[in-house]
Order: structure tokens, then C-alpha cells, then sequence
């Protein structure tokens, strides 16, 4: 049982994290974080378990949101419904999708879903008539409170690593580790590879729809540019499964953590950091590095990825020990 | 009924015949050798068996059921398995999870699937190299590792793809018997082999083919005595 001591200890850190910190900014981040900790597991499951890389995540992000939206836009159906389907809208998206373009395999697979992707995100921005178009969505909250959501968002992300870890481990995750490995080879073990990628593609778009649908329901607002977003959703959940370590069942959680603080540490300006020197100096130079700075959290990432392959090319999980290491040859060499 | 059969094969590959016209017989329990020189149709042979390409024309027989329009992985599930010449390990899975990927095929809890696979690897001599990456194994390793994964879905037929290449001495004395090991455990073999001591020593029939189609067939005595086969593989001044 002491494999599972750490998860279990750390679900119950986060259950009592909203009663120890009222402030509703950590709260905010929180949310995002365990969002970007389903979105990260269930790329994580089709890419890097099974080795169909995704860019093209927010197709399935933007149809549970949009899911979840339009139900209670057209016909005032609570959101929350959206969780599961805009889970299942995201499958259905997902489904036809894998039966057409698992017959490509490696870049040219991935080329299809960043099309995906894009194809979703115009239809959204074209069909003004049913998804209201550029203006996008706006729904009530049901909660003023975050701490609701904050729940909700815990059960999500624990059930969707639950959910993965329990397949990965279990015949399918043989399968899938098999394909990613070698597909020829695979098919000569008996696999049906066609229906264990569709499989893998299936479980990963449920999860990253009902992700989405989470987004509707907490942000409120959503417009074909925010949910169907190539960098702000596709990039970064290829990011917090690289980040974190491909194919290891914790890494997006690690992933998530690191990439929704790096995002956040940007885009408050390393938390007025550089908005104060530049008062504190009068310099010019600063402050105009204070100005764009705010924005410039795409290069944050940039950086930390060029960082991260060279340095942990199998993340922060993958290579755990490699790390552990570093910093006891550091100790012993003192 | 022959246990398995293959009748007029032919495989174009646009205008080139690399099979044409290629018909043989498998009796249940014996070791087939299949023989030619580089490039004369004998891996063909096998990936139209096993469903990698699709026959121009022809069929494939098991046990009394055409099989040469079903996909590559029911094959397997039907009961033939095949090593490949380039190896194909799962690189970044131990040796153990390699054969448990395999063992799944016939069983579907982990517990069942490792204890196969743990026979499976101790019947192969792997024992010693199980928890080892698999892109970790020498050739040797490797070449063994094909064997294991393919005796892992339990095949009654099985395909070995040139599994002495590359061997040394000792490595090939002990190849050649757990060959013999798989055929006494009950499986029929299908061998292509390029080292003549192998072939000749464990096989029971040998079917020699030249440009993709039989030049021979008979016991090794009689195929290595036979003029179409030393000319194929001597030249015609040898003949």
C-alpha cells in the first residue's frame, strides 16, 4: 500500500488547501492547475503512452466547452451537464476523426489533428447562428464562491489520473506502450492497433471535453479564439506532458504545476517584481520590460522547453532520478 | 486436409514479381526450410502469411480456413506467429513487458499474462536478461527476443525470419536448439535461413525458391544435391 501513500496523502493536502487559503487569486490558480492537470494526463495517455502525438488538444478542449455552453445557451440546461457531455461531445468529435487519420501514422498524424484543431476553431468562429460566432458564449455562474468549483475541479483531476492510471496499467496500457513502440510489431502480437489507438483517443478527448466544459462553467465566457486556441490550449498541454514527463502516470500533474506557475509568473509580471524596480529605479529600460513582459509568457515557454530537452528530455518525472542525483552529488561534493 | 498451405502466391510490387507463382504444404509438427538466394521472394513469402502485404493473387490455408484477407493481428490470434528479420523489439519496454504485450493475446488479466510470460522467457533462457530494456540486448538478445514474444501468443504455426543471422558459433548451437525445443513442445515451424548448417541440420523438408518461384523441394539431402539449387546459388559453372 505504500505506493499509493503518496497520491492519497497529497489528494488530502489538496482537499483542505481551499479551508486553509481564503485568498481567492491562489484559489484561482488552483482551479487552472488541476484543470491543466486532466488536459495534461489525458494528452499524456494518447501521446505519450500510446505515441499518436496530439496538436491539436483544443479541438477536443473547445468541443466539451462548447458543449456545455450551447446547451445552456439554446436550451437552458445547466452547464454541469456539460461535464459529461461535453466529455461524450468531445469523443464524438474525437472518434470519426481517429477512424480517418490513425491511418496516418507519426508527423503527418499529428499534422491531421493541428487541422483538426483549426477546422473547429473556424466552424465555431462561421456558424454565428448556433455558437453565436466571434461574440462567443456568456453564461451565469452558478457559484460566486471559487471554492465549488475548486471541488469539482479536484474530482476531475483525481478521477481522470485514477481513471488513466488504472488502464495504463492494465492490458490496454501494454497495448497502447506497444504501438508507440513499434506499430508493425504490435500488429504481429495480436494487437488490433486501429482499435486500441481509436481506444486511447477516445478515453484522452472524454477527458480533455470535460475539461472544457469545467472551463465553461468557471470562466463563464468563452469565444472560439480562447477554447479552439492553438497556443493557449493545443501548445500548452503538449507542454505540461513534456514538462512533467512523457508517459509517466504523475508527470502532468508535476507539468501542470510548473507550466500554470510559469504562465501565471508572466503574466503578472513576476508578481510586479519588475513593475516595482522599475518605480523603485525610474529607469525607462525596466519599466518597458515590466510593459511587455505581461505578454511575453509564450517565450517563458520557449526557454523552459529548450531547458527542459536538453537538460531532462524525459521530464521532470521521467527523470526524477536523474535530478535526485544531481543534487546529492552537490551535497556530498561540499 | 493440409494443416497449412500456400497456393500460387504471387506478389507484384508494381511491375516487379517478387513472388509469382509460389504453392507449398505444411504437415503439422515439422520444420519447413525456406531457401533462395537474397531477394528471391522468401520474406515476402512471410509477410503475405502474416497479412503485412496483401497477396496479387493466390491463397493462404490454416487448418482448412482461407486467411490471406484477414488483418495482420487476427492472424496472430488464429494461431501463427512470426519473428521479424530486422528485429522489432518495443525499445523502451523491458524484456518481461515485451512478452506480457504478447501474452495478452491469449489472456486478459496481468496476473495470467505475467505468468505466461515468465514461462514463456524461462522457456526461451531469458531469465537472466527479463528486467533489461529491450533496445539494452545485444543481437543475440534481440533475435531470441522475437522468439519469445512470438511463442508468447502461444502460435501453432510459427515464422522465424532469419533468426541464426548475425549469431556466433555458441550463440547458433544454442539457437538451433531452442528451435528444435519449440518443434518438439508441438509448434510447426516455417524457417528461412541463409546458414546452411542450420537449415540443413533441423529441417525436415526444404522448399527452395529463385526469382520467386520453386526451383526445388524435398529432403535436405535431396535439394542440396539438386542442379537448379547449386546453380541459383554457385552460378552455372558449378552446375
Amino acid at each position: 500500500m505504500k505506493k499509493n501513500l503518496v497520491p492519497l496523502v497529497l489528494l488530502a493536502l489538496l482537499a483542505v488547501f481551499p479551508l486553509v487559503v481564503k485568498d481567492n487569486y491562489y484559489r484561482h490558480l488552483m482551479i487552472l492547475f488541476l484543470m491543466w492537470v486532466v488536459i495534461g494526463s489525458a494528452w499524456n495517455l494518447i501521446a505519450g503512452y500510446t505515441g499518436q502525438v496530439s496538436f491539436g488538444d483544443a479541438a477536443f478542449f473547445g468541443s466539451g466547452a462548447y458543449a456545455a455552453g450551447l446547451l445552456s445557451h439554446h436550451f437552458g440546461i445547466s452547464a454541469w451537464w456539460g461535464l459529461a457531455l461535453g466529455g461524450v461531445a468531445a469523443v464524438a468529435v474525437g472518434l470519426p476523426f481517429g477512424w480517418i487519420c490513425f491511418r496516418m501514422r507519426g508527423a503527418y498524424f499529428a499534422l491531421a489533428t493541428l487541422a483538426l484543431n483549426e477546422v473547429l476553431r473556424h466552424s465555431a468562429a462561421i456558424a454565428e447562428g448556433f455558437t453565436g460566432g466571434m461574440v462567443g458564449i456568456l453564461i451565469m455562474p452558478s457559484f460566486v464562491s471559487k471554492v465549488p468549483y475548486y471541488y469539482v475541479a479536484l474530482a476531475l483531476a483525481a478521477a481522470s489520473m485514477a481513471s488513466i492510471r488504472w488502464i495504463v496499467h492494465a492490458k490496454p496500457g501494454y497495448y497502447f506502450v506497444s504501438i508507440r513502440e513499434d506499430q508493425d510489431a504490435a500488429e504481429s502480437l495480436g494487437i488490433n492497433t486501429h482499435f486500441y489507438k481509436m481506444l486511447s483517443l477516445a478515453v484522452a478527448a472524454f477527458w480533455t471535453g470535460v475539461a472544457g466544459s469545467l472551463y465553461m462553467n468557471y470562466m463563464g465566457f468563452i469565444d472560439p479564439d480562447v477554447v479552439f486556441s492553438l497556443h493557449d490550449i493545443s501548445i500548452m498541454a503538449i507542454l505540461v506532458g513534456i514538462v512533467g514527463g512523457v508517459g509517466t502516470v504523475y508527470g502532468p500533474m508535476v507539468g501542470a504545476f510548473v507550466m500554470v506557475t510559469v504562465q501565471e509568473l508572466f503574466r503578472s509580471g513576476f508578481f510586479g517584481l519588475f513593475a516595482f524596480l522599475g518605480r523603485a529605479t525610474g529607469s525607462s529600460a525596466v519599466e518597458a520590460v515590466a510593459k511587455t513582459i505581461t505578454g511575453a509568457h509564450v517565450l517563458g515557454f520557449g526557454i523552459l522547453v529548450v531547458v527542459v530537452i536538453l537538460v531532462l528530455p524525459n521530464g521532470i518525472v521521467g527523470d526524477w532520478r536523474k535530478i535526485r542525483n544531481a543534487f546529492s552529488w552537490t551535497k556530498t561534493a561540499t | 486436409m493440409a494443416f497449412f498451405r500456400v497456393e500460387e502466391l504471387v506478389k507484384y510490387f508494381g511491375g516487379l514479381a517478387a513472388v509469382n507463382g509460389v504453392s507449398f504444404d505444411v504437415k503439422q509438427g515439422e520444420i519447413l526450410g525456406l531457401i533462395g538466394p537474397n531477394g528471391s521472394g522468401k520474406t515476402t513469402t512471410f509477410n503475405m502469411i502474416s497479412a503485412y502485404h496483401r497477396p496479387t493473387s493466390g491463397r493462404v490455408i490454416f487448418k482448412g480456413q482461407e486467411i490471406h484477407r484477414l488483418p495482420t493481428h487476427k492472424i496472430c490470434r488464429l494461431g501463427i506467429g512470426r519473428t521479424f528479420q530486422v528485429v522489432k523489439p518495443l525499445g523502451r519496454m523491458s524484456v518481461l513487458d515485451n512478452v506480457i504485450a504478447a501474452a495478452y493475446s491469449r489472456v486478459n488479466t496481468h496476473a495470467e499474462a505475467q505468468a505466461l510470460a515468465l514461462e514463456t522467457i524461462g522457456f526461451c533462457g531469458m531469465t537472466p536478461v527479463k528486467d533489461q530494456l529491450a533496445k539494452s540486448l545485444p543481437i543475440a538478445g534481440r533475435k531470441r527476443l522475437e522468439i519469445a514474444r512470438a511463442m508468447a501468443t502461444k502460435p501453432e504455426l510459427l515464422l522465424l525470419d532469419e533468426t541464426a543471422a548475425g549469431l556466433n558459433p555458441t550463440e547458433l548451437i544454442e539457437a538451433i536448439d531452442l528451435i528444435r525445443k519449440i518443434r518438439d513442445n508441438g509448434t510447426t515451424i516455417i524457417i528461412i535461413e541463409h546458414i546452411m548448417h542450420v537449415i540443413m541440420t533441423i529441417s525436415d523438408r526444404i522448399h527452395a525458391i529463385n526469382f520467386g518461384q520453386t526451383i526445388a523441394e524435398g529432403t535436405p539431402k535431396e535439394v542440396a544435391a539438386n542442379q537448379a539449387v547449386i546453380e541459383a546459388y554457385l552460378g552455372t559453372d558449378y552446375a
